[in-house]
């Protein structure tokens, strides 16, 4: 008996189509990472002349000076300081606030995963996850800034310890429940009570899980804007006063945006925004990986 | 003693996030009654946003958060399933796949606003000289730096569920001659399918929520678009460029359309939970 064999099943045809598959995987994974590169590259080379020294050390300039500078093509005086003190000054109150909390939630999520109670946290957890960075701010708006009358730098810190707090509960629930089970029963068999086996024996030894969680978190809502501009708003000298308005690197970053003048500023800034997020992200994923091998 | 205490005090953290949850809600149904009680539902499908005369709607914003989002997506698919399938099959554990992960993940730790700023310097001037439009901004553009920021997204949670298929059943395709691209479109989609199905849609939620780079690339105009080069606004963008100025019934608008937003996206993000529990069950 004759078959007629149809080109679209021979074995070379599907071999060559498989391969030419797979190279369009790859290719396209490629393409997948060119924009970082193009990113980085487009800051550093529109953001190099601009930082310096006077970038860490000056507070950011008027519209009317960098208007000067512009007229006299020179480069434009004056730095972040005020943007730089402004973040951290909130990423550290969003710490203070968001990791006992999370760490405490996370516990308990851990020590108590089968009780209705939890699974309901959980879902609460993930359901503070899905919020987008604006609404967040705008319900920090509505019982920070409406009672206290006025924007501070304490509403931005509530609002990104609102964001960052599911991600520290993940991350705290997940690496306590790795730890062998025996580690605790050992501890309780040691006489150890409960508190003492879990604030000594359960928390140290799942440390390195918090910590990297905790890292991948603050360098998560380090570079938000969106919440900040409803709740810190900014301001233009360096301000440590947790009631006032204060600035951040991205509230600057959007001024400059926002003001032709200042422009030019927008890129020295945005590369120092960059570089620390995505070092304290790299930073983060390293020890993870270093602890995890032993 | 002691031990009764720190669990309560554990106890009453857990209570936090029930409040904390219970505050957004609050807050936002609350503040926004003055908009729904001044135009009823009608709200969410009036097309009007005139500050002169206090007359507000959703419609216009919700069609552009959609209209950016679910192109976004398209445009995220092709390249996140190729990172997935790069790093959960064809080179899973290898070394070059940890390599291409991290750089991908990398894209997700970019702060919004820098990815608004590179669109706005690099990605526009390409589009104008392309024709899309005079200016540049609008949907398209949006999207495409939207499918950027969610490919991460998208990628790193379906490779984790193409890497989960059971070797055997890809062993058995092979042992009956399939080539690699068979195994992976009769075996590894089919049985990854829901979990990838999930990620997408989970990726979608962070696409609706994105608000600094799509209020700088959008184009801030209050209409419905009608294509894709057209402007528009979308619902977190109306919120971050008018919140500074409002008051009355317009802020009270804004925090609607927060609250439809909100509404919105945990409704997107259940349905992807839901399904990512089916799957592991």
């Amino acid at each position: 008996m004759k078959k007629k064999k149809r080109l679209t099943s021979t074995a070379k045809y599907r071999l060559t189509k498989s391969k030419i598959f797979f190279f369009a995987v790859c290719t396209l994974s490629a393409i997948t990472m060119v924009p970082l590169f193009l990113i980085l590259w487009e800051l550093v080379k529109k953001g190099y002349k601009q930082f310096n020294l006077n970038l860490f050390t000056e507070v950011a300039p008027t519209s009317m000076e960098a208007m000067l500078a512009r007229i006299s093509d020179s480069p434009i005086p004056g730095g972040i300081l005020n943007g730089i003190t402004g973040t951290l000054l909130i990423l550290a109150i969003a710490i203070i606030i968001a990791i006992p909390v999370g760490i405490m939630v996370g516990v308990y999520l851990a020590e108590n995963p089968k009780k209705r109670m939890a699974g309901f946290v959980r879902s609460l957890s993930d359901l503070l996850q899905g919020i987008p960075s604006i609404v967040i701010g705008v319900v920090v708006y509505i019982w920070i800034v409406i009672p206290m009358s006025g924007y501070s730098a304490l509403a931005g810190s509530i609002a990104l310890a609102i964001m960052m707090l599911p991600m520290i509960i993940r991350s705290t629930e997940e690496s306590i429940k790795m730890l062998p089970t025996s580690l605790k029963e050992a501890g309780l068999a040691l006489g150890g009570s409960y508190t003492t086996v879990v604030l000594r024996v359960l928390l140290p030894s799942a440390f390195s899980g918090l910590f990297t969680g905790s890292l991948l978190a603050i360098s998560r809502v380090m570079g938000e804007t969106a919440p900040l501009l409803v709740t810190a708003l900014g301001a233009s000298t360096v301000n440590w006063d947790a009631t006032n308005p204060t600035s951040a690197i991205s509230l600057l970053i959007w001024e400059f945006y926002n003001d032709p003048n200042l422009a030019n500023l927008v890129w020295s800034s945005s590369l120092l925004l960059l570089l620390f997020v995505l070092g304290i992200n790299l930073f983060a994923k390293s020890i993870a990986k270093k602890w995890k091998i032993q | 003693m002691k031990d009764k205490i720190f669990k309560a005090i554990l106890f009453i953290a857990a209570c936090l996030i029930i409040l904390l949850t219970a505050g957004v809600i609050y807050g936002l149904v609350s503040k926004s009654l003055g908009a729904f009680s001044e135009f009823g539902l009608g709200f969410i499908t009036s097309t009007e946003w005139d500050s002169r005369n206090d007359v507000y709607g959703a419609l216009p914003f919700i069609a552009g958060t959609m209209m950016t989002s679910i192109l976004a997506l398209l445009f995220c698919i092709p390249f996140s399933l190729s990172v997935a399938l790069f790093n959960g099959e064809y080179f899973r554990n290898k070394k070059v796949s940890t390599i291409v992960s991290s750089i991908v993940d990398l894209l997700a730790g970019i702060p919004s606003i820098v990815y608004g700023l590179w669109g706005f310097y690099t990605l526009r001037p390409i589009l104008i000289d392309m024709g899309v439009s005079d200016q540049g901004f609008g949907i398209l553009l949006s999207s495409i730096v939207l499918a950027i920021m969610i490919i991460p997204y998208a990628s790193s949670l379906s490779a984790e569920f193409i890497a989960m298929v059971p070797n055997d059943l890809k062993e058995g395709a092979y042992s009956l001659g399939a080539t690699n691209l068979e195994v992976i479109t009769s075996i590894n989609l089919p049985v990854a399918g829901s979990g990838i199905f999930a990620s997408y849609v989970l990726a979608f939620g962070r696409a609706l929520g994105e608000t600094m780079a799509v209020t700088m690339l959008i184009g801030n105009t209050n209409n419905i678009p009608t294509s894709i080069s057209d402007t528009g606004n979308s619902m977190a963008s109306i919120i971050a460029n008018q919140f500074g100025e409002a008051s009355g019934v317009k802020l009270s608008s804004l925090m609607a359309i927060g609250l439809l937003l909100f509404l919105i996206t945990a409704c997107i993000n259940f349905v992807a939970k839901y399904i990512m529990k089916m799957v592991n069950k």
